[in-house]
């Protein structure tokens, strides 16, 4: 057996066995999620996100709402009778990265889509503790008044293309015709934009209808959180893991 | 105190650092024309400032006179001495924004609503700068001043280290300026952005070569223990920053970027290196310190040579596989899960090795808790690692967890050790090195360093005590069942319960701040010259020098 005595006096042993020693456990844990096919489970519904929810959830990774807001519901029951169905991996497949959260100063937000109307939420963005007294979330006012910059957002198709999100050349042709169809209800792509992205939802969310707004992407963010996979035919015992 | 006084004269690698210095300005300018963001234009300009002082910083020291070879080598203390200072200012400004948020969620009109001020946005502010910028360089100095003292060998280089300490506080400024201005990945202590991370991973491999250069110059046979800590530490570190921060940007002069994984693996590559932030950044390095400043504070040698071994071996090796359990009841499978659970809980077998090791250093020495302040702030660091890495572990059990997770209870137990164990052992380390390093007699006041132990203690108390009862609170309100088989609770009762905690959290934080500030006044004052007249408690001999009975 090798004595303890050779490490201490050799530096470049001892860095290459530290390096064989920390390597091992991330090694055995990790590279298995990327090629057991059980890890994410079958689903149908996912698809990428439109160009506008994509904004969006750009404005929540910026203004840093997985602080204080989860995107995952356990499957415990009181998780799921609160929040709805327990979340599944698939449900963020596209998520790069993912926004699942360590604290919930908030609620669970990975099926608030649907929950609430579009007004609640400019609303409550606007003044939460004008509709929620007790809230401790901090006020948004000026997100509906700052204008979507959509100038980059092909390109944000893009990169998450390279990483492996499967957009493709049409989507990132109408990226920008796109975001604007679906905060503007009148807009002629509102039909391709539907056909590009099944269930997808096009109206003008922050009800202001002359400018498209950083509040307009968010909402239209926030109302499709969790409405993509049908759990109504979705069966658990198919996926077991 | 300036820079030049240890460099010396040339330096062969002058020519090549300043062709790079100029085209980093180069590449500055580049990037203020060609952003495509604001914030990256910003960010283009402080990089080109950073390179312009670092070419007149090669300039001075080229017309500086050589210095006078004395008789033998000297250490680089210039260093520490400016590692020193920086600790104790990011370490004020990290624990006001702490405050500063704490405050925020007892009392949300603090926000002011707008962009720049809100919670989201300041949050990572703090930890960033109370790990990355507090601990980060409480780390760079101390492992400066003891792989020197224990090689007994100057640093190696002369341009290297300083490239390390400026370009890592470069790298601070970047990042925090960026969260302000809403440039984050989002992954929870990995949120700078790509070209901040690139940055971090340059200066990072300069700091290893500096670290193992300097080895190599040792003139004892035997690396000692604390090495091998900060070793592990820069190495772990800069594996686990590369592979979480693999991204592809939108653009080669634009600010925001794309993490190369997508969902659970994403989740768990993130808690994978999150809590091995955790296991190497605030821990391996941290207990570096406490095996170089604990046995020199007590004058005592290190308990057990053979528990040295056995504890960093496997505090390493099972450090790494904790992250999931930051993920149970989760999407992630439950495989995995299981084997995070398993490794935290054999986590506490080193932890608690590593504690005793600490503690029992003091066998002999137990009196001079009474007369050393500075002591006692190290040997309450231990205590505290030992209680935080038991509440882990409890923690890290599933079925604790499905209460624990998402609630205050996690921000408490990250505080027990942030507070307890990162930032005593730290102060413990700046009260112990200034005097050395600027040659005093001894610190401004020991009075004050009693002070300051005594008010911080209270506030880690009040802090961790709160947070417990509302992380416990919310957990049972969540799960509360009413006698027909509803929910009890709304979400909002549940956060409307939490004010009275977190108003006691904040005047926690505000004594520990407090604390911050009596001892970089007590540093300042040490820097001076000073020294208060105060009756000093009577030592008693060291115990070695008394016969056995």
């Amino acid at each position: 057996m090798i004595r303890h005595a050779t490490i201490e006096k050799h530096s470049i042993l001892l860095l290459v066995l530290i390096l064989i020693v920390v390597a091992i456990g991330g090694l055995v844990q990790i590279t298995p999620l990327f090629y057991l096919e059980s890890t994410i489970e079958k689903v149908q519904g996912m698809r990428p996100y439109t160009p506008l929810e994509l904004a969006g959830r750009n404005i929540y990774v910026r203004e840093g709402c997985y602080n204080c807001h989860s995107q995952m519901i356990r499957s415990l029951r009181d998780e799921v009778e609160r929040y709805g169905p327990y979340s599944l991996a698939a449900e963020s497949m596209y998520d790069h990265p993912f926004q699942w959260g360590s604290k919930r100063t908030g609620p669970d937000l990975a099926r608030v889509g649907g929950r609430y109307s579009d007004e609640w939420h400019v609303e409550h963005m606007n003044d939460p503790r004008a509709l929620v007294p007790e809230s401790v979330m901090p006020g948004y006012p000026f997100l509906a008044k700052t204008p979507l910059d959509t100038a980059q957002i092909a390109d944000d198709l893009r990169a998450n293309r390279a990483v492996g999100v499967p957009y493709t050349d049409e989507m990132i042709e109408a990226a920008v015709a796109d975001a604007h169809a679906q905060a503007d209800p009148q807009a002629a792509g509102a039909e391709a934009l539907q056909a590009r992205y099944p269930k997808s939802q096009a109206r003008d969310f922050d009800g202001n209808p002359a400018m498209v707004s950083d509040l307009d992407a968010l909402i239209a963010y926030l109302q499709m959180l969790g409405t993509l996979v049908d759990f109504g035919v979705y069966k658990p015992e198919e996926n077991l893991r | 105190m300036t820079m030049s006084n240890n460099h010396g004269g040339n330096s062969a690698m002058s020519y090549p650092v300043g062709v790079a210095l100029a085209g980093g300005t180069l590449l500055g300018l580049f990037l203020m024309a060609r952003a495509v963001d604001p914030v990256m234009a910003f960010h283009g300009f402080l990089f080109l400032a950073f390179c312009v002082g670092g070419i007149f910083l090669l300039i001075r020291q080229h017309y500086a006179p050589a210095p006078t070879v004395g008789a033998g080598m000297t250490y680089n203390d210039a260093i520490t001495r400016a590692g020193v200072i920086i600790s104790m200012f990011w370490g004020v400004v990290g624990f006001l924004a702490g405050l500063a948020i704490a405050l925020q969620l007892a009392f949300p009109a603090l926000n002011l609503d707008l962009p720049w001020t809100n919670f989201g946005r300041l949050r990572p502010v703090h930890t960033s700068a109370v790990i990355f910028a507090f601990g980060g360089n409480v780390l760079l100095a101390t492992s400066f001043h003891v792989v020197q003292r224990t090689c007994r060998a100057r640093l190696a280089g002369e341009i290297a280290p300083w490239f390390v300490l400026w370009g890592y506080n470069l790298f601070i400024v970047i990042a925090a300026s960026g969260y302000v201005l809403g440039v984050t990945q989002s992954k929870e202590y990995a949120e700078p952005e790509w070209y901040a991370d690139l940055w971090l991973t340059l200066v990072w491999v300069v700091y290893l070569l500096v670290f193992l250069a300097t080895l190599w110059r040792r003139r004892e046979p035997h690396i000692y223990v604390a090495n091998w800590f900060y070793l592990a530490f820069i190495v772990t570190v800069a594996m686990l920053h590369i592979v979480n921060n693999l991204a592809v940007p939108v653009s080669w002069a634009g600010t925001k970027s794309y993490s190369l994984f997508a969902g659970v693996q994403d989740a768990l590559t993130q808690w994978w290196y999150g809590h091995n932030a955790v296991g190497f950044f605030l821990t391996a390095g941290f207990l570096g310190i406490m095996y170089y400043f604990v046995p020199k504070q007590a004058d005592r040698p290190v308990y057990s040579y053979r528990l040295s071994i056995v504890h960093f071996w496997s505090l390493i090796f099972l450090y790494i596989w904790a992250g999931p359990h930051h993920l149970h009841y989760t999407a992630l499978p439950q495989w995995a899960q299981t084997l995070g659970m398993t490794f935290s809980i054999m986590l506490w077998m080193p932890s608690w090795g590593g504690m005793i090791n600490g503690l029992m250093t003091l066998s002999g020495a137990w009196d001079k808790l009474r007369t050393d302040p500075v002591l006692r702030m190290l040997v309450v660091s231990v205590a505290f690692y030992g209680m935080s890495t038991f509440e882990g572990p409890v923690m890290s059990i599933r079925a604790v967890n499905s209460l624990s997770h998402y609630t205050d209870w996690t921000v408490g137990h990250v505080h027990s050790g942030a507070l307890g164990w990162v930032a005593f052992v730290s102060f413990g380390a700046l009260y112990a090195l200034t005097p050395i390093l600027w040659r005093r007699q001894r610190l401004y006041s020991l009075q004050l360093v009693s002070a300051h132990f005594w008010i911080a203690s209270i506030g880690i108390v009040l802090y961790i005590t709160a947070m417990w009862v509302s992380g416990i609170l919310q957990g049972l309100m969540w799960r509360a069942y009413d006698s027909l088989g509803f929910l009890e609770y709304s979400f909002v009762e549940t956060v409307a319960a939490m004010h009275p905690f977190y108003v006691i959290r904040a005047l926690g934080g505000a004594l520990f701040v407090a604390g911050a500030l009596i001892m970089a006044y007590n540093l300042w004052r040490t820097v001076r010259g000073d020294l208060r007249s105060e009756a000093l408690p009577a030592a008693r001999p060291s115990p070695a020098a008394v016969p056995a009975e």
